[in-house]
């Protein structure tokens, strides 16, 4: 596994193949793609229910040219486990070569219902390397709000209404809780920025023990914003600074895409049918308390990571 | 039991002896959480591993929904798989024990039967393996700690042999059974190992071959997969017979999945589930003493439920009740009635039947109880009528 | 692929899908509404239109040239966006290239 210097370097070949069910201009291919390449064989991929798993693997038709488990919506972690032990037990005992474990989980998945699971598989070890990608809602079930939607979003279960602008709560931070379960690496990704995108995955994967990373997923059809725009909303998201690239290895954080000056948060909300009711004049407040927190989140990072602007 | 009795007599409580046959079966993988009245097995597992006397993956797991769900990933991975756990740790892993079935692993469950809550309970109901009852595993259940160990072993036996492949859950009463020394023979290491050598594992992950598991299945093939799998598990009945008979040979004690006594000329019967088979048995005996024909017919085999078996030794009788220690709400009979009915439903000749609550959340069942119940049978068996199709015992009026 | 089973009785065990990748018999190309179309004299060979293609329907060939497989292309318009020269267009399908 080696670190990548440009686009060139990323190996050819493609683990999985097309013909799946994925929206047009979906941002889920992209890790998984990415993750096929950086993570050498031979490797084993556990699925939590969600987008990526009923898309791509209907029955008789699946796109994975690596062994796929799904098991059911909040024990990715889990099974992951469990497939981790048993090749390391079975290693020992009969010599059959233990493959490198990936499990995937949507935002739902991993911030919510399988956060349990996730927490109990980080705490005990495994050897494992998990990806949330996360679309910021239940895009599955048709856009529903999760512990992953931003504050200001709309969602089927947190609509724009009259009274109520949208989700009012804020996103879990799913680094920190990874972090604070003691993992070696943890690490934020976003399409846009594939090199950096590459060489986190070749870190985590490199690295021993469990691992997280926090993919920025566009979402089309969720965010309502046309698909051929996916990878311009993902690099608005952030020069805006609303998702900081950024790695926890080893006790070192380092912004590993540093955002000097800072593009209007509105230029990100306005290509979005989700956030532009944060544009009109009555929920200014809101817009106001969302900037707030953006700059009190990149002034943490700043800090954990001994940088300054 | 025959008089060839191989291996050595040991004092052990039924998780223990659970726990020393899954040694014996040199697993891979334990994936349990701690519930009582199970614990005990898990404890003892992770004892052998500690000590190096089991070379097993023992996953200390934050749930019961991810005990099962780790033993699923762990044995398509190809391990053998244990896993313990009692009522509301089944509720828990319910989701799962479905997907266990349906994608074939081979995991064996011990299940320590407790009463689901509320109020909670830790002792005995068989709520938890009737909960269990749809969802595609083979069921024993376990009338002693003997009984415990051996259905123990011969279920990693069934499940993994190929022409099987289903999980099983061993019950074993809680309290009564998971609690209780008793004296049993255990088998020479060196036995078990003939008897049941490494899992050969079908279709398992393997990168060589790579494999879409747990897809997502539409109106095109849900439905021929289902098929596949009910015709699959209803085969399950020979090959378990055939198992149960090689370890006849190998240990002299005989199991069969409908066991009687008294059937071959009893007018009544009972139908029982589990440890309370022993005291029905006990007051059957005395009756039959003085003359009464009565009968016991308990299963070892719940599911797939030996409807043949059933046929033949109940078909004949004039009245059986059957005992439930579980209730139904709203349903005109509990589970183990309804079983029965059905088995029974296009025989030639069928009994006059009726249901029987006992029992629930430990309550003792004792020997006046089962008395009542033979009396009562009797009864309809003169008059020809069953006044009330369910009725409770040991409860206060 | 012998995905045409005629019975139950003929399907894997387990409900798996025994291969892999065969989801190239599913022609996701006919969701298409816009078509891309590559201008191979614009081209600079930069990948980008190859890295972000989600499915992936465009091919990394030789000396880093690309195609698009319009078998899966389902038209979303990344490619065209991503373009930093402005060689792939978006046109309506079954419209004049």
């Amino acid at each position: 596994m080696n670190q990548i210097k440009t686009l060139r370097d990323i190996p050819t070949r493609e683990q999985l193949a097309p013909g799946h069910r994925l929206c047009a201009g979906c941002g889920i291919p992209q890790i998984v793609r990415f993750v096929l390449k950086a993570v050498p064989d031979p490797k084993v991929v556990v699925n939590a229910t969600g987008c990526l798993e009923v898309a791509t693997t209907i029955f008789p038709y699946t796109s994975w040219k690596v062994p796929w488990i799904h098991n059911a919506f909040e024990n990715v972690a889990a099974t992951a486990s469990g497939i981790e032990a048993a090749f390391k037990i079975m290693e020992k005992k009969r010599g059959r070569r233990k493959p490198r474990i990936i499990a995937f989980g949507g935002d739902g998945g991993t911030f919510d219902i399988g956060l349990q699971a996730l927490s109990g598989a980080l705490e005990r070890g495994h050897d494992l390397l998990y990806i949330c990608y996360d679309n910021e809602a239940y895009m599955n079930t048709g856009i529903q709000r999760s512990g992953a939607t931003p504050k200001g979003a709309s969602t089927t279960t947190s609509p724009a209404g009259r009274v109520i602008p949208g989700k009012l709560e804020r996103k879990k931070d799913l680094i920190s809780i990874a972090i604070a379960h003691g993992v070696k690496y943890a690490a934020t990704l976003n399409p846009a920025y594939p090199v950096d995108m590459y060489n986190k995955i070749v870190k985590a994967a490199s690295t021993s023990g469990p691992t997280v990373l926090h993919y920025f997923t566009p979402c089309p059809t969720g965010w309502y914003f046309d698909p051929s725009r996916s990878i311009e909303v993902a690099r608005l998201a952030v020069q805006t600074r609303i998702w900081p690239l950024y790695e926890y290895d080893n006790g070192v954080y380092r912004i590993t895409v540093m955002v000097k000056k800072p593009r209007p948060i509105e230029d990100y909300f306005k290509l979005q049918g989700r956030f532009r009711h944060l544009l009109k004049p009555e929920n200014k407040w809101l817009l106001d308390e969302i900037k707030k927190e953006v700059e009190e989140n990149w002034n943490r990072l700043l800090k954990l990571s001994g940088a300054s602007t | 039991m025959s008089t060839i009795v191989k291996g050595r007599r040991i004092g052990l409580n039924g998780d223990r002896a659970v726990a020393y046959a899954v040694k014996q079966a040199d697993v891979d993988v334990i994936s349990a959480y701690p519930i009582t009245p199970q614990t005990i097995i898990v404890e003892a597992l992770a004892e052998y591993v500690n000590n190096g006397e089991l070379n097993a993956a023992f996953i200390p797991v934050e749930s019961e929904h991810t005990a099962l769900s780790a033993a699923v990933g762990a044995s398509l991975a190809g391990a053998r798989v244990f896993t313990a756990t009692a009522s509301q740790g089944l509720a828990l892993m319910y989701e799962i024990l479905w997907i266990a079935a349906g994608l074939r692993t081979t995991i064996v469950m011990a299940l320590g039967n407790r009463a689901f809550s509320p109020n909670i309970n830790i002792h005995c109901s068989h709520d938890d393996a009737y909960a269990a009852r749809d969802t595609g595993w083979i069921q024993f259940f376990a009338e002693n700690v003997q009984e415990a160990y051996d259905l123990t072993l011969q279920a990693f036996r069934i499940s993994e042999d190929k022409r099987v492949l289903f999980p099983s859950i061993v019950n074993l009463d809680g309290f009564i059974l998971t609690h209780s020394l008793e004296g049993l023979y255990v088998l020479d290491d060196k036995d078990v190992k003939d008897f049941l050598p490494p899992k050969d594992p079908v279709n398992p992950i393997d990168p060589e071959s790579p494999k879409t598991y747990g897809p997502l299945d539409l109106y095109d093939w849900y439905i021929e997969h289902k098929r596949q799998q009910a015709e699959h598990f209803n085969n399950t009945l020979p090959i378990i017979e055939e198992v149960f008979n090689e370890y006849y040979e190998l240990a002299g004690r005989k199991y069969t999945p409908v066991k009687t006594y008294g059937m071959e000329d009893a007018e009544v019967a009972i139908v029982v589930l589990g440890s309370s088979a022993g005291s029905v048995r006990y007051v059957a005996k005395r009756l039959r003493r003085r003359g009464r024909k009565v009968g016991v017919v308990s299963l070892t085999l719940f599911r797939p439920l030996p409807v043949e078996e059933i046929i033949e030794v109940l078909s004949s009788v004039k009245v059986v009740a059957v005992m439930d220690r579980s209730y139904s709400f709203g349903s005109p009979g509990a589970p183990l009635f309804l079983d029965i009915n059905a088995a029974l439903s296009n025989a030639k000749e069928r009994p006059l039947l009726f249901n029987v609550i006992y029992g629930l959340g430990g309550r003792d069942l004792t020997p006046d109880h089962i008395l009542a119940i033979y009396d009562r049978a009797e009864d309809i068996a003169r008059s020809g009528e069953v006044k009330e199709r369910q009725i409770w015992v040991g409860v206060r009026g | 692929m012998s995905i045409r089973w005629k019975s139950w009785k003929e399907l894997p065990l387990g409900m798996v899908i025994p291969e892999p990748a065969t989801s190239l018999e599913f022609k996701t190309g006919s969701w298409r509404a816009l078509k891309p179309v590559l201008d191979e004299n614009k081209c600079i060979r930069c990948l980008l239109c190859w890295v972000h293609c989600p499915e992936p329907a465009i091919e990394r060939l030789e000396g880093d040239r690309v195609r698009i497989d319009y078998n899966y292309c389902k038209g979303c318009g990344i490619c065209a966006n991503v373009c930093p020269v402005h060689a792939i267009e978006m046109v309506m399908e079954g419209g004049e290239e």
